[in-house]
């Protein structure tokens, strides 16, 4: 079992080597180095001189790398060319920021999806599945920023019952942004609890044709007792890697989202140090995101390992 | 003589097997709309830039964020341009770049899939490692450090999204290949010394071919949404080409007094991404596989 998880961990450090290599490299490969791109026209003469020297690129690209390879390592990203600030400065509150607008997201959506996946399980092809399935098929389909500017067109302008936009600096409190967040959380969260509402609607399903619930119900098991006691916890297992997944695929999502409600978020940052052609920022974003994508992956994993001993067995087996 | 009456018997049976899986799409409601409105965009597309009543590019102040009317259907945006003419052309942009990309996305990633898969061992290993490496940088990232450092045509476009959405295919691929690969008449080919070559094309592409397709129609749907989504962030295809994302970005500032310019687009990238969800599911399904437990990736 130990072997196991130190095996998967392994292989999670293994994909953040080699992203780290494609990062490193594709920025290598790709025409201008950071300096020429930042610089754009203005990359010549002393200007061009001190950036080098700032970013070191006189050194030979793998030593470089290993530089840069073991400073990460050590937590530090390096320096941002537009904030003319270390990387860790600019990050700091931007993780923060995210994180709120994420852990408020899959507060709401989790527990959502999993009451949704159930009812339109339970009531199958009925009127109650009929209607929660096209909705949350509307809204997992649907781009994040078209529904995020329906919301705003609707709730902020139509309705005029929240702000549309709202300007949060990005060293905001806690309670400054919590007021704030109603409308991008809800859009977050609306893809969200419909892609885990769907898995786990399709997982119960499974569970309720397996051949221990038929038995259970040939006993006489009272149905609410079954559906507690015997399948949701089989239903539930599975989800927990999709969820994960979800939670991955959002990363991507997040960024729109927060550029369409102006948030002051990891994901803005990412177009403004795409914007401002600031490379090293790039490649400390690339890193960071990957590691959360990796990270949530193998928490998944070993979840799924621990909760399920079949699992656990066959696996040692292997 | 002969062998050409079997080819033309086969070619038959060809077509008759893709109208029989369309006709079971067509059999339940959700595959009968998905493919109509797939069918009505894409017929759109082909024939907009005959049937557009204005040209796309041409600003006029006399007629800007005029309300929907006779003359102008959808009304026009903040530079006086026609959002009928340019809502109907974006159609064109969006399935010309997304059609192509995952025609890339398909051919790169399945036979890479299918390679990696019969091969096995050491390169496997070091495919699949890298395959996962770039699955966990966000697509978003990539796709927009591509784009800026080589710019926005359609010619950059459309081989990055296809390299990018093609990397998930490599696996479905490369789990189907497994699949078949140790079943009694791919072992018999290898016996009977056929190469590798002649495996993957003759035994192991026609059985593994349905998995990917299904694969491939809804990687189309995503690609389209991300397609969509760097326009609208103003890094996809250049202004004033008429595209969905670029006229949402556009028209967000000013909704609050000219609501058409938005709705019109929106209604267009929706349905149509919609659409092609719809039709992917019940092709799937009309395949018999199941894809209602997977979770984007």
């Amino acid at each position: 079992m130990l072997l196991l998880i130190l095996k998967r961990i392994g292989l999670g450090l293994i994909t953040l080597f080699i992203v780290s290599l494609i990062t490193f490299v594709g920025v290598e490969v790709l025409p201008g180095d950071a300096c020429t791109t930042y610089l754009e026209r203005e990359a010549y003469g002393a200007a061009l001189d001190a950036c080098i020297k700032r970013l070191g690129l006189d050194v030979p690209a793998y030593e470089r790398y290993l530089d840069w390879a073991s400073n990460v390592i050590r937590g530090d990203f390096g320096y941002s060319l537009s904030g003319e600030m270390p990387i860790n400065e600019v990050l700091g509150p931007r993780v923060k920021n995210s994180l709120v607008l994420a852990s408020v997201s899959i507060l709401i959506g989790i527990p959502l999806a999993i009451v949704l996946g159930i009812i339109t399980a339970l009531w199958r092809d009925k009127l109650p599945d009929i209607m929660i399935s096209t909705i949350t098929i509307f809204s997992m389909t649907i781009p994040e920023f078209i529904s995020a500017t329906l919301l705003i067109l609707i709730v902020a302008i139509w309705l005029g019952w929240l702000p549309g936009i709202v300007i949060i600096p990005s060293d905001a409190t806690f309670y400054e942004l919590l007021s704030n967040i109603i409308l991008p959380v809800v859009a977050i969260s609306m893809i969200m609890t419909a892609h885990m509402a769907r898995m786990v609607r399709s997982s119960v399903i499974q569970v309720m044709a397996s051949d221990y619930v038929q038995m259970a119900i040939l006993k006489g098991v009272p149905y609410w007792k079954m559906v507690f006691r015997h399948v949701l916890p089989n239903a539930l297992l599975p989800a927990i890697n999709v969820v994960a997944l979800t939670i991955a695929w959002l990363l991507g999502g997040v960024v729109v989202t927060e550029v369409v409600f102006n948030y002051p978020g990891l994901g803005r940052l990412v177009i403004e140090s795409i914007s401002n052609r600031d490379l090293p920022v790039v490649q400390a974003l690339a890193i960071i995101l990957a590691s959360i994508y990796v990270g949530i992956n193998l928490i998944a994993d070993l979840m799924t390992l621990m909760l399920n001993p079949r699992l656990k067995s066959l696996q040692i087996r292997k | 003589m002969e062998s050409n009456l079997i080819t033309e018997d086969k070619q038959k049976n060809k077509v008759e097997k893709a109208f029989e899986i369309l006709k079971t799409m067509a059999s339940k409601p959700s595959g009968l709309i998905g493919l109509t409105i797939v069918l009505f965009h894409v017929v759109l597309a082909l024939i907009s830039p005959y049937i557009a009543p204005y040209d796309y590019k041409a600003i006029s102040p006399n007629t800007m964020l005029l309300a929907p009317s006779a003359e102008h259907w959808f009304g026009t945006d903040s530079l006086g341009r026609d959002v009928f003419t340019r809502t109907i052309l974006g159609g064109r942009t969006a399935l010309t770049v997304t059609f192509f990309g995952s025609l890339i996305a398909l051919l790169w990633g399945g036979l890479l899939g299918i390679f990696c898969g019969l091969v096995g061992g050491k390169i496997d290993d070091v495919v699949m490692r890298v395959v996962d490496a770039f699955l966990s940088i966000p697509w978003i990232l990539a796709m927009l450090l591509i784009v800026s450092l080589l710019g926005t045509s359609t010619e950059v476009l459309i081989p990055a999204l296809g390299f990018f959405y093609g990397k998930g295919i490599v696996r479905v691929a490369r789990a189907a290949t497994h699949d078949v690969i140790a079943k009694d008449f791919i072992v018999s080919a290898r016996a009977r010394g056929h190469s590798n070559m002649s495996i993957i094309w003759n035994e192991i592409i026609p059985n593994v071919r349905d998995a990917i397709l299904v694969e491939g129609a809804m990687r189309w749907s995503w690609m389209l949404l991300g397609f969509s989504s760097l326009s609208f962030l103003g890094f996809g295809v250049s202004p004033p080409t008429p595209d969905w994302g670029l006229m949402i970005s556009n028209a967000r500032g000013l909704m609050s007094f000219a609501y058409w310019s938005v709705i019109a687009p929106i209604v267009g990238l929706s349905s149509l991404i919609i659409g092609i969800n719809l039709t992917a599911d019940a092709f799937a399904k009309a395949l018999g596989i199941d894809r209602s437990t997977k979770a984007p990736v």
